[in-house]
């Protein structure tokens, strides 16, 4: 079995799962059974500032999105910050650092944006011997409204001040919660960097009204006839935040610092994925809010025999390995040529290939009278539609021609060399070769 | 066609070959990957699953079934394994529709439960495919434990205590090992010699030795096992079929019907199985639907299972009994048999029906025959040749829950054992469970 102690900002944990800063770390009770059922860090729901809590609303605080068979695909809520006073909170994260010594524990804080609050705050968090803080500059409802959660996170200037100030009054790492409500995100990303941060996570919930209840006139979740955008999650966010890390794995300028990566993981697979692409450790929030806590198991059991199938005995092994093969368009490989190939003997005969590639594609699938469906390869331009929309995984693949193959469409054979869009003869501005 | 199918009397061949081949292939066929993932897509991983609790094995279900869903069939098979070292069997001899299944969420719901039992064999048979079973031993504790029985109660038994580190030598009265795996399930339900290939698996952790050809009260005693083992688990299953107690009872054509179970696992060419045109079966349990199923299957014209009572007192479960429906098997309810027809061999079987009276079940003065060539019976069977030191408690072995006989140092499990149904799962459970304390009892902790 392979090992997946992970070692994040010289945080030890158990393994690369951690429970993101939300409901199901709210609690004393909630985070002892977490590490319980085997995750290996938390980081505890936002702390405010000391003094009267913020209040929630008592109407639906979530609202969702269902795949086929009500599978729950994207979740949004209008949550904010704990809720219970900060000493109960601090209480609580001081006996269950003691008693989980080898478990991380993170305090998420957001306070507002000016220094005498953080200064204030800070070494009563530092008292709970928590292994670090995370600054929650990401949720983008309610609390923004405030100034504070997005409203800074969207302002690179605000970043890095509020980094430079808990860098001064706390000594342990500081992990800046990104918010993707933003343009950019490498901007944010340099921000935190400049300020010191020794890590950034991300990504925070996205801007969303989930759906609309067309009797009342108003979005969901409703509260007495309207409703507010919320913060959206789960695996439906998964690409856009993958994105995200990448983009920032492979700037220049913020290449090398530590990510926290999350948005949607729910399976070891997910968590692989954000790790290839830089992230040193994963936080999960829907996939426990949906499955529970026990769905941690199976993230384990998973990572743990993918390391061993792939020879790696620690996670640092494979952290950040497909962040060098992240590119941008115009270093894509123009000479690689591919074309659809329909597995006959797994092809359930559905159509849907045919359907995808005569009505929006390049009419490049055949149908024949008794349903057997094939590719045609003059008009085939390896789109990859087929293969997304074919409902039977691995049934239509894409084939790679070798070089000197003729290709069918193009009339040309297949180019050994590797040639891009900055030499392309149809670019205006390409560079001669080398 | 074979031109032997009307013949009279008990013969072989009355089907083709590509018929038989048909007639006995799998009976639940192995999911490929596709339908794996279809399947397992259905989970709703429901927590404090009731089909987990219905797993005598206690197997996690809900978790294992994510594993396949996540493209991770061996750790799912692990998961299983490490609760039930026969899932692979289990996975296609359980009566999942009166256990798991029964209860899945979805069954409630919408009468389409997930379909574990598949999906646990999708699991296992990916595993066993590509690796030795994947348990280690610990350090060895130099203990020596005696189980009699290679059957599931014994293997289970023997597994678990090898993992522990004590070394193992089971004692099998049969040639072959596996027990009822190997003697007692209708071939349909386990195809390609899997029951073997399964205890060689098994048998790769190493530290199990088995002796066949060693059976209790002859060629080994309590006494010597335990004066030459640190503790004994006997799991010999039960031996003694019951009879009828009907004159004629000794005639050709009758005989039990474990005994035509048995003979068609180890029967190389089914089309040399003898079979008769018109075959009765008498009992209520999955032993007569094996065997009358089975009997169809092989080209009998004529089956019909005849049991005492109502249908609702059937042990074996409404998916055995539609499965011999629909393989053309007749089953009459309330009919008890009362005399056996021929003079020197079979012809028919007297029946008189039966009715609840004060709460006994007594046979009325009416009844009906039935012509019949063959004739097997299916009506239990019993515990033999119990070392007389024990404890026997209806007609078991008494145990606790732990396994432990009234003897101590001697534990039980499996059919010869008190408690439980007599299910290869529960076996299993019960074999795992004693050797758990055992384990405990020889290394100081219980």
């Amino acid at each position: 079995m392979a090992d997946l102690t992970t070692d994040f900002l010289g945080i030890k944990s158990p393994n690369p799962f951690w429970l993101a800063s939300a409901p199901p770390t709210d609690k004393e009770y909630n985070v002892r059974r977490a590490f319980e059922a085997g995750w290996g860090g938390v980081v505890w729901k936002t702390l405010g500032a000391e003094g009267p809590p913020v209040v929630n609303v008592n109407g639906p605080r979530y609202g969702a999105i269902h795949g086929a068979d009500r599978r729950l695909l994207g979740l949004n809520n209008i949550e904010l910050i704990t809720d219970r006073p900060l000493e109960v909170n601090l209480e609580e994260m001081t006996r269950v650092k003691k008693d989980y010594p080898d478990h991380a524990l993170i305090a998420s804080i957001m306070v507002p944006c000016d220094e005498a609050s953080w200064k204030a705050i800070l070494p009563r968090v530092a008292e709970t011997g928590c292994d670090g803080i995370e600054l929650n500059f990401g949720c983008p409802h309610g609390m923004a409204e405030r100034g504070m959660g997005s409203a800074v996170g969207q302002v690179p200037e605000y970043i890095q001040m509020v980094t430079e100030w808990c860098k001064k009054y706390y000594d342990k790492p500081v992990i800046v919660k990104l918010t993707p409500n933003i343009t950019d995100i490498r901007n944010p990303a340099r921000a935190a960097k400049a300020g010191g941060a020794d890590a950034v996570s991300l990504i925070n919930t996205i801007n969303s009204i989930t759906s609309v209840n067309l009797d009342r006139m108003a979005p969901e979740p409703m509260i007495d006839g309207k409703g507010t955008h919320g913060g959206y999650c789960g695996p439906a966010v998964k690409p856009i935040a993958m994105n995200m890390v990448a983009e920032i794995a492979r700037d220049p300028q913020t290449h090398g610092l530590p990510i926290s990566g999350i948005g949607g993981i729910t399976t070891w697979r997910d968590a692989a994925e954000f790790m290839a692409l830089g992230a040193g450790n994963v936080q999960v929030c829907t996939a426990a809010m949906t499955y529970g806590f026990k769905v941690v198991q199976e993230m384990i059991s998973g990572l743990s025999q993918w390391m061993d199938e792939q020879g790696y005995t620690s996670t640092a092994d494979f952290i950040g390995m497909a962040v060098p093969n992240v590119t941008d368009w115009q270093y894509l490989n123009l000479n690689h040529v591919t074309k659809a190939r329909i597995d006959q003997d797994a092809c359930i005969k559905c159509g849907r290939c045919y359907a995808a590639c005569e009505d929006t594609s390049h009419q490049a699938i055949s149908m024949s009278e008794d349903r057997v469906f094939d590719v045609k390869d003059d008009e085939c331009v390896a789109c990859n539609l087929c293969v997304n929309v074919c409902p039977v995984e691995g049934c239509i693949t894409m084939e790679t021609l070798a070089p000197g193959a003729m290709d069918e469409r193009t009339g040309q054979p297949v180019s050994e060399d590797y040639g891009n869009w900055t030499t392309h003869p149809n670019n205006p501005s390409a560079t001669a070769a080398e | 066609m074979s031109s032997k199918q009307f013949e009279e009397g008990i013969v072989a061949g009355r089907l083709d070959a590509s018929a038989l081949d048909a007639n006995f292939s799998d009976l639940h066929p192995a999911y490929d990957e596709h339908e794996a993932l279809v399947a397992a897509d259905r989970c709703y991983f429901c927590h404090d699953a009731p089909c987990q609790t219905a797993c005598p094995t206690s197997i996690d279900i809900p978790l294992f079934i994510r594993q396949i869903a996540t493209g991770t069939p061996e750790a799912a098979a692990r998961t299983i394994l490490e609760q039930n070292i026969l899932g692979g069997m289990c996975a296609r001899v359980c009566p999942t529709e009166t256990l798991c299944e029964e209860v899945c969420v979805r069954e409630v719901a919408e009468g389409k439960p997930v379909e574990i039992g598949r999906l646990q064999r999708f699991a296992t048979d990916t595993l066993m495919a590509k690796a030795a079973q994947p348990f280690d031993r610990a350090d060895a504790t130099g203990k020596k434990v005696a189980v009699v029985g290679a059957g599931p109660a014994g293997l289970a038994c023997a597994h678990r205590l090898a993992m522990h580190g004590h070394d193992v030598v089971i004692f099998e009265a049969r040639s072959k090992s596996g027990g009822l795996n190997e003697f007692g399930i209708a071939a349909y339900k386990s195809t390609n010699d899997f029951a073997q290939a399964e205890v060689d698996w098994l048998l790769g952790i190493g530290g199990i030795e088995i002796r066949n050809g060693m059976a209790l009260g002859d060629q080994i005693t309590l006494d010597s096992l335990q004066s030459d083992f640190d503790a004994v688990f006997l799991g010999m299953g039960l031996g003694a079929v019951n009879a009828l107690r009907l004159e004629g009872e000794d005639k050709e054509g009758v005989s039990p019907a474990t005994d035509f179970i048995s003979d068609l696992r180890q029967v190389s060419d089914l089309g040399s199985q003898p079979i008769g045109r018109d075959v009765v079966v008498i009992g209520g349990g999955m032993t007569a639907i094996d065997a009358g199923a089975q009997a169809r299957l092989l080209g009998a014209q004529n089956v019909t299972i005849v049991y005492r009572r109502g249908q609702e007192a059937m042990a074996a479960s409404e998916f055995e009994q539609d499965l011999a429906a629909q393989k053309g098997v007749r089953i009459i309810h309330n009919a008890a048999p009362i005399g056996i027809e021929g003079n020197g061999s079979l012809t028919g079987v007297r029946f008189a029906y039966t009715e609840t009276k004060d709460g006994k079940l007594v046979t009325r003065d009416d009844g009906f025959s039935l012509p019949a060539d063959q004739l097997f019976t299916a009506i239990g069977q019993s515990l033999t040749g119990a070392p007389e030191a024990l404890t026997i408690e209806g007609g078991k072995i008494q145990v606790t829950e732990a396994g432990a006989t009234s003897v101590a140092g001697v534990w039980a499990g499996g059919d010869c054992a008190s408690g439980g149904d007599d299910l290869t799962v529960t076996a299993v459970a019960e074999g795992r469970d004693a050797a758990e304390n055992i384990h405990a009892t020889l290394m100081g902790d219980a």
